[in-house]
């Protein structure tokens, strides 16, 4: 048990890390980089929602019908997303305001479904919850850094807090977006150049979503 | 935000395609984007497909909205409804298309069950009740957007496809360099923000 827990951990963290390793649900959030409190906020919601999410698919992974499984994962995750949705509506207005819509596309967020279909389908729900935490830990640690050097090169600050002492200039371009998909591209790149050529591992989602393009190119061409 | 009446549609349209692009400045739709963009053909045909899907869900998700959700009172739910509602056209969409138009059925149908979970199409309905847009407020933000992310996906590939051959040092191919190319396409649209006005 033990054992599988620090499995779950390492896999999530490093070696199948969601974003950097599998490229998936760089979607939602990757606007909100901009400020450290608000990828904060947004990765809690995730870790929330993709860890309630896993411990419920799996719990009723006997009972949920093969074929229609897809949506009704989509229903569970939805409920706990309008969950996370209320509770800054109702506490943190601003916040709120600030995140806008991504807070709702924490349910298109292809981890969460990519967690579901590959670990908590198979698992007890114990384990799939702690699965879908450190998927979301490993998620969140990614944005954080990549936040950390957008605020602090484009603001100045760290979580809104002034650090400029010297007085230097701050570079726009970090707040803006094309800074987020550069910080991203490099983070990729020393990711997968720091693993061995030798650590292939290919989990089903990556597979399937390979599958899938395989499969788009030949009927483009068989189409004309 | 809250100011979309007085926004007319057609500043709407370009600046849904230019200014605020979908993919390049509010990150959506980057699962689909970044890994079926390695032959223009296909890229351009998922391009084609998710402009018509984002059109039409758009669309009815501004009439359930206005008719059904808000006389409800059932603004918490609205996250499942679109879902429900993108869901179900899209499986609407493959059906008719597939009845009336195999043509257009064969380049385009492999692409729509990819296109229920690409995060823009949700994306979009959200923004467009945030903004509160009306009726052609929002039927020329679903065409804008669709076209913005065609044209982003078509670009992308088109480099791509450029640069296959090309040798990179190890790691950065594929995911790593396309993010980087995308990260200039967004910096060369940044050029286009004085002529529209931002959203």
């Amino acid at each position: 048990m033990i054992n599988n827990i620090r499995e779950a951990f390492f896999r999530n963290l490093w070696t199948e890390n969601q974003v950097v390793r599998q490229i998936l649900g760089i979607c939602s959030i990757l606007a909100v980089t901009n400020l450290m409190v608000n990828t904060l906020v947004m990765g809690l919601g995730l870790m929330f929602v993709i860890s309630l999410s896993s411990l419920t698919i799996s719990a009723l992974r006997n009972y949920i019908p093969h074929r229609v499984r897809m949506i009704v994962q989509t229903f569970i995750i939805a409920s706990y997303v309008i969950l996370v949705d209320i509770f800054l509506k109702a506490n943190y207005p601003e916040l709120s305001r600030a995140l806008g819509p991504y807070i709702g596309l924490i349910i298109t967020n292809c981890i969460i479904m990519g967690r579901a279909e590959a670990f908590a389908q198979k698992n007890t729900p114990f384990i799939s919850m702690l699965d879908g935490l450190f998927a979301g830990l490993g998620y969140t640690i990614v944005l954080m850094m990549i936040s950390f050097v957008r605020e602090l090169l484009g603001f100045g600050s760290i979580f809104g807090v002034n650090v400029n002492f010297l007085q230097l200039d701050t570079w726009t371009i970090m707040v803006m977006p094309p800074a987020a998909f550069f910080i991203i591209g490099v983070m990729i790149w020393v990711a997968t150049a720091l693993s061995t050529p030798k650590q292939t591992s290919q989990p089903a989602v990556q597979a399937l979503s390979r599958g899938q393009q395989a499969l788009a190119n030949q009927q483009v061409k068989a189409g004309n | 935000m809250g100011q979309g009446m007085e926004v007319s549609p057609i500043v709407i349209l370009f600046a849904a395609i230019f200014t605020s692009n979908m993919v390049l400045a509010n990150f959506l739709g980057m699962c689909s984007f970044i890994s079926v963009s390695n032959e223009y053909k296909t890229a351009s045909g998922l391009g084609k497909a998710v402009t018509l899907v984002m059109v039409v869900t758009t669309v009815l998700n501004w009439l359930v909205y206005r008719w059904i959700v808000l006389p409800l009172g059932l603004e918490y739910l609205r996250f499942i409804i679109f879902i429900v509602v993108i869901a179900a056209t899209v499986q609407i969409i493959e059906m008719v298309l597939d009845r009336y138009l195999p043509d257009l059925y064969i380049k385009l149908g492999i692409f729509l069950p990819l296109i229920t979970v690409n995060c823009a199409i949700l994306g979009i309905s959200l923004f467009m009740v945030i903004r509160d847009y009306g009726f052609f407020q929002t039927l020329f933000f679903g065409i804008g957007s669709g076209l913005g992310w065609w044209l982003a996906i078509s670009a992308l590939a088109a480099i791509r496809e450029k640069i296959a051959k090309n040798k990179l040092p190890y790691g950065l191919e594929g995911p790593a360099i396309s993010f980087i190319i995308t990260g200039i396409i967004a910096l060369a649209f940044i050029g286009f923000s004085g002529i529209f006005i931002i959203q």
